[in-house]
């Protein structure tokens, strides 16, 4: 029970919402109609079944924290009662036990527990440290009382309580923002009330939130206890499972606001022109507009280009409230000397560095509100120099939420080295190490002989490249550039330079080069959740044509860049470059039909800068996480992607099983989760995986097979 | 003297549009130059256009349409030969009647002269048939004899053949340089009020059939990739602008993301294969299989000198042509990367920039020829109405004979 672990059972959840999530789509009365399965499947005979007991929803809670572990595989029987009113009774009993006992033992624990042992059969509660199974109870008594497997499962999730023991620094981090999402799930009451219990929480937590980080989570414990104490209502009459699905829909419910808010809000679009104005009075950059703008794209910011760099310049003294990296970085942006997700994300997080570095906070006022509105003017003043890029909004929202997550208690001096600390953490685990860990995934799919084809120029791929051919791997390159830009043949430099064999060609020509071409590698801007690979302008082609000949097209990603957004095309979101720059042809004098264009009406020159590939023409993605079917994506996104940090000891499967409770590890550290038919490749920063007793047979497109002390599992993929 | 003009021709076949009719024109002189013997007319003026045809096909046999004009003029010949044939055969038959006396002598040579008649129409009629193929030499035997044996006599008839084939060949001129406008016609028929058409690079074509549906008070918008490396799409959207047409020029990388808005694409061709299979300028593939991936028609605008008689064999390598990689390069920017001379002697940097793209058939949602719309599937048989069987291997002919 000491304050280490349980802030870790705190973090638990995080990963956990994974088992959770799958199921959390299910219409409750889907979940009524399921209890009969985990009565009829106690863990330990279910072994052979993994697709039963590795379901989130049927794991047996404990009931008592006195229960010892070996007596956890019957507790389901016990767990789930015919929704009868007497056993709803029991288990009201046993909610105010464990309420006041605060000492039901930890759901994660059991979960993990009963995954293992279902898993691995006899063996899977001495392969997990013990760590996870001691999580002190009291951090999830309140609510994971209803004695059903499904009301654990939520709970598990979103631990409410969390603010009672604020032990280490760490918890109290994590504590903060949980606490806010764990609120609403407390009520258990009828829809009404909890609808009206929810509204009053919600103003409630603005106003909390308003206030600072420690608050909520009293309001949140007040709320709770409100919650309880309406609980004696009609509905408690309701069957257990009613209230633990009812309880598992509000827990959702409010999982999805705490989504949603995490989604940036709907992009701002350029064709409403009273946010235009707004926008126009606000931003520092004063942009003209474009005169023949195209019908299709008004939704989008069309101004002329290169006008703003100098007016920027003139205005550099008087935009003091502007750190001067962030406005060397903006300018860099507009100019163009900085591009490329990577290069401008780096150049974006090296700037905000520097002004907080610089940042002290005015008298009055708290670091995490003031120095959040800095950096949102900052943000507002990069997005008039260039729109951002997706993988810039993830690491905003990243600074964002930690700047969040700075405890109250803090030095000013030390809130900034912490944030210091992050971003750096930030740009060296999310980008650069990321980067390395494609490469290494990716030269694994290059071999002798090979000839692969690149479009434009990925920082990805030119790493991919130039490492498989300092392994010595023979093989030809193929480059295709497209107008205006021209990316590739600064790739095609760096590369000829380094004595790789390249062959360069232009878009147009690209059916006639994928006849001698065997893999298509191409990087990212961002990869969206449906799989939607959103990238330079052109990429899609190239995908469309190698699907065509039926050659894999490897996308190479890091995971920051990846987003929750879905788009279906390319024109709903994009961004428009300099139309002047596709009337002029360098170099062809010849070709200057079009000067003047803009004195014609009805003349528009597009300038796109991305595109969308839709997932078919993927057939790999290469991220950090391992090499994923577009179809994964969103499990990505879902379980890494939630702006936190992927931090070792976190993930660290041996330091915390419960985090990985639904998978199934490999010694070559693979991770499989079952239940989201996914194969991981995992990435132990200094130590390999030694505890896990996992090894992976065989894995195929189909199925894994999985040796575990002399026993062989299947698992269908 | 075809000899001259060859060469003549070898400088023009540079200019695409014009090539087609140049042919024809080339293709007229030598035939009205060309003295033809009292026997077998029709024999020496195939010969000779072949002749020619076969230094013009070798010249730049990527260029189809000549080749496509020269097996035209051979058919325009032989159509002609034919004619005069069947009506000589009616003299005779109406002689046949007025004398009585040598019946058989005579009744021997007009059955004879039937039967060759009725071959060498079901040649012409039914080209591409196993049967006429394995008849071909006896018919092609047969039509020279009888064009000797019912012509031999009168020269007058000698003078006549010329004159014809160079009366069809004017027409055939004539259709070359009024296709534009016979395509256009049917310009209405296809483009609807606020349609939104794509289309690549630059046709005179293609941009006529805009012009004529404009005309007709239709309003549209069109978007035109430029078609890197030539850039045409830039002149043609200079045009349509000026045509008052709503133009979007956008760079070919952006053909798959506005696809998706576009609800007709209608490209030029540089020659339509017999199955139905396009030889385009460069990227045009590209587009088609966006077009294919939305469920945008894709639609071919072909003059029938662009129609070509044979089947292609792995165009896009056979029948393309590599152009110089400065327009992908400068070769001073990349003078360091290009050297051959150093170490191992094979270049690190090689620069591709084909010309033409092969578009296959299953692509194609429609060809608009003058001749009217027709199925990519159906390209066979139009082309053997403008074709004869005998004249589809020009060059091994033409080789043989010489």
């Amino acid at each position: 029970m000491d304050s280490r672990r349980s802030s870790r059972a705190v973090i638990d959840p995080k990963v956990r919402q994974v088992g959770f999530f799958t199921s959390a789509p299910l219409p409750p009365d889907r979940t009524q109609s399921d209890p009969p399965d985990p009565i009829r499947s106690p863990p330990l005979a279910d072994a052979s079944s993994p697709g039963n007991s590795l379901s989130p929803v049927m794991i047996p809670p404990p009931r008592h924290p006195s229960d010892s572990l070996l007596r956890l595989p019957h507790s389901p029987s016990d767990a789930f009662p015919p929704p009868s009113p007497t056993t709803t009774t029991t288990s009201l009993g046993d909610f105010s036990d464990d309420v006041t006992a605060a000492s039901s033992p930890p759901p994660a624990a059991a979960r993990v527990r009963g995954r293992g042992s279902s898993v691995k059969q006899q063996g899977a509660a001495s392969s997990f440290p013990g760590g996870g199974f001691e999580v002190p109870p009291s951090v999830k008594a309140p609510s994971s009382v209803p004695a059903s497997g499904l009301t654990t499962v939520s709970v598990v999730k979103l631990p409410p309580g969390i603010s009672e023991n604020a032990g280490g620094s760490v918890s109290v981090e994590v504590q903060s923002d949980r606490a806010l999402n764990s609120k609403p799930l407390k009520e258990k009451t009828s829809k009404a009330e909890r609808r009206a219990i929810q509204e009053a929480q919600r103003a409630a937590k603005a106003a909390a939130k308003a206030e600072g980080i420690k608050t909520p989570a009293v309001t949140a414990l007040a709320n709770a206890k409100s919650a309880k104490s309406t609980k004696p209502s009609p509905q408690r009459n309701d069957s257990a499972v009613v209230v633990a699905a009812s309880e598992k829909k509000g827990g959702d419910r409010s999982v999805e606001k705490d989504r949603k808010k995490d989604v940036p809000h709907p992009r701002m679009q350029y064709d409403d022109k009273s946010r235009v104005q707004k926008l126009k009075k606000r931003s520092v950059v004063k942009p003209t507009e474009a005169r023949n703008r195209v019908e299709l794209f008004r939704h989008l910011p069309q101004y002329e280009h290169g006008t703003q760099l100098p007016v920027l310049q003139s205005k550099f003294f008087q935009l003091d409230t502007l750190h001067p990296a962030v406005y060397k970085v903006g300018l860099q942006y507009l100019s163009g000397d900085i591009c490329g997700g990577n290069a401008r994300c780096i150049a974006m997080l090296q700037a905000f560095q520097e002004a907080i570095r610089d940042y002290s906070t005015p008298p009055a006022k708290t670091l995490s509100r003031d120095l959040t509105a800095k950096i949102s003017s900052y943000v507002s003043f990069l997005i008039d120099c260039r729109p951002l890029s997706v993988s810039m909004g993830n690491a905003i929202r990243f600074l964002k939420s930690q700047i969040a997550k700075i405890p109250i208690s803090l030095s000013e001096s030390e809130a900034k080295a912490t944030l210091h600390s992050d971003i750096e953490r930030f740009i060296n685990e999310k980008i650069i190490l990321a980067d390395r860990v494609i490469v290494k995934h990716a030269v694994t799919k290059i071999r002798d002989g090979d000839v692969l084809l690149t479009y434009g120029s990925s920082s990805a791929v030119e790493m991919i490249l130039q490492h498989a051919h300092e392994l010595g791997k023979q093989f030809r390159v193929v480059i295709v550039d497209s107008r205006p830009k021209h990316e590739g043949k600064l790739l095609l430099r760096r590369l000829v330079r380094k004595g790789l064999s390249c062959t360069y060609t232009h878009i147009n020509a690209i059916s006639y080069i994928m006849h001698e071409v065997t893999r298509v590698f191409l990087g990212a801007s961002s990869v969206l959740s449906n799989g939607t690979v959103y990238s330079r302008v052109g990429t899609a082609c190239v995908a469309m044509v190698a699907y065509g000949f039926h050659i894999p097209v490897l996308v190479c990603c890091e995971a920051y860049k990846f987003h929750e957004r879905v788009q279906l095309d390319s024109i709903c979101s994009n961004e428009l470059g300099d139309p002047d720059s596709i009337s002029k042809v360098p170099g062809r004098e010849d070709i200057n039909h079009l000067d003047g264009w803009d004195k014609s009406e009805n003349l528009q020159l597009l300038n796109l800068i991305y595109d969308a590939t839709p997932s078919d023409y993927v057939s790999l993605i290469i991220t950090d996480y391992g090499m994923i079917p577009p179809t994964s994506v969103p499990v990505i996104v879902r379980e890494y992607g939630r702006g936190q940090l992927w931090i070792y000891e976190e993930c660290d499967p041996l330091a915390s099983p419960g985090r990985c409770s639904d998978a199934v590890f490999f010694v070559d550290g693979l991770i499989f989760y079952p239940s989201q038919h996914l194969v991981l490749s995992f990435w132990f920063p200094d130590r390999p995986p030694s505890g896990l007793n996992n090894d992976l047979l065989e894995r195929s497109d189909n199925f894994v097979t999985v040796a575990e002390n002399g026993n062989f599992t299947n698992f269908e993929l | 003297m075809p000899d001259t003009q060859a060469l003549v021709m070898t400088f023009l076949t540079s200019l695409k549009n014009a090539t087609a009719r140049q042919t024809a024109e080339l293709l007229r002189s030598v035939i009205s130059q060309q003295r033809v013997p009292y026997t077998n007319q029709a024999g020496a003026l195939i010969d000779a256009v072949k002749a020619v045809g076969e230094q013009l096909i070798a010249a730049n046999p990527v260029e189809l349409a000549v080749g496509n004009i020269v097996r035209r003029v051979l058919h325009i010949i032989r159509e002609e030969d034919l004619s005069l044939t069947t009506a000589a055969i009616g003299e005779l038959n109406l002689s046949a009647v007025s004398d009585d006396e040598n019946d058989d002598d005579r009744d021997g040579n007009t059955t004879l002269s039937a039967a060759a008649v009725a071959a060498a129409a079901r040649s012409t009629l039914r080209p591409p048939s196993l049967q006429t193929l394995l008849e071909d030499t006896p018919v092609s035997a047969a039509v020279p004899q009888t064009s000797s044996s019912g012509a031999a006599d009168k020269s007058s008839r000698s003078r006549k053949l010329k004159h014809d084939v160079i009366e069809a060949v004017n027409e055939l001129i004539q259709d070359i340089v009024t296709c534009h406008e016979q395509i256009a016609e049917q310009a209405v028929e296809h483009i609807h009020q606020n349609e939104v058409i794509l289309t690549l690079g630059s046709s005179r074509t293609v941009s006529e059939f805009l012009f004529a549906a404009k005309e007709k008070k239709r309003s549209f918008r069109v978007f035109v990739a430029e078609g890197a490396p030539r850039y045409q799409g830039h002149l043609l959207a200079k045009e349509l602008v000026a045509r008052g047409l709503q133009t979007t020029l956008i760079t070919d990388s952006a053909v798959f993301a506005m696809i998706s808005r576009v609800n007709m694409v209608i490209v030029g061709a540089h020659a339509v294969m017999a199955n139905g299979g396009v030889i385009a300028p460069v990227g045009m593939n590209l587009v088609a299989l966006a077009a294919q991936k939305h469920a945008v028609p894709f639609v071919v605008l072909a003059g029938s000198h662009k129609l070509c008689p044979l089947y292609p064999h792995n165009p896009e390598v056979l029948l393309n042509e590599l152009r110089s990689p400065s327009e992908l390069l400068d070769f001073g920017e990349f003078s360091d990367c290009m050297d051959f001379g150093s170490g191992s002697g094979s270049p690190l940097l090689h620069v591709v920039n084909p010309a033409f793209d092969y578009v296959p058939p299953k692509l194609v949602s429609l060809f608009i020829t003058d001749a009217g719309g027709h199925n990519p599937s159906y390209m066979y048989r139009l082309i053997a109405d403008y074709y004869s069987a005998d004249d589809l291997v020009v060059q091994r002919r033409a080789i043989a004979g010489n």
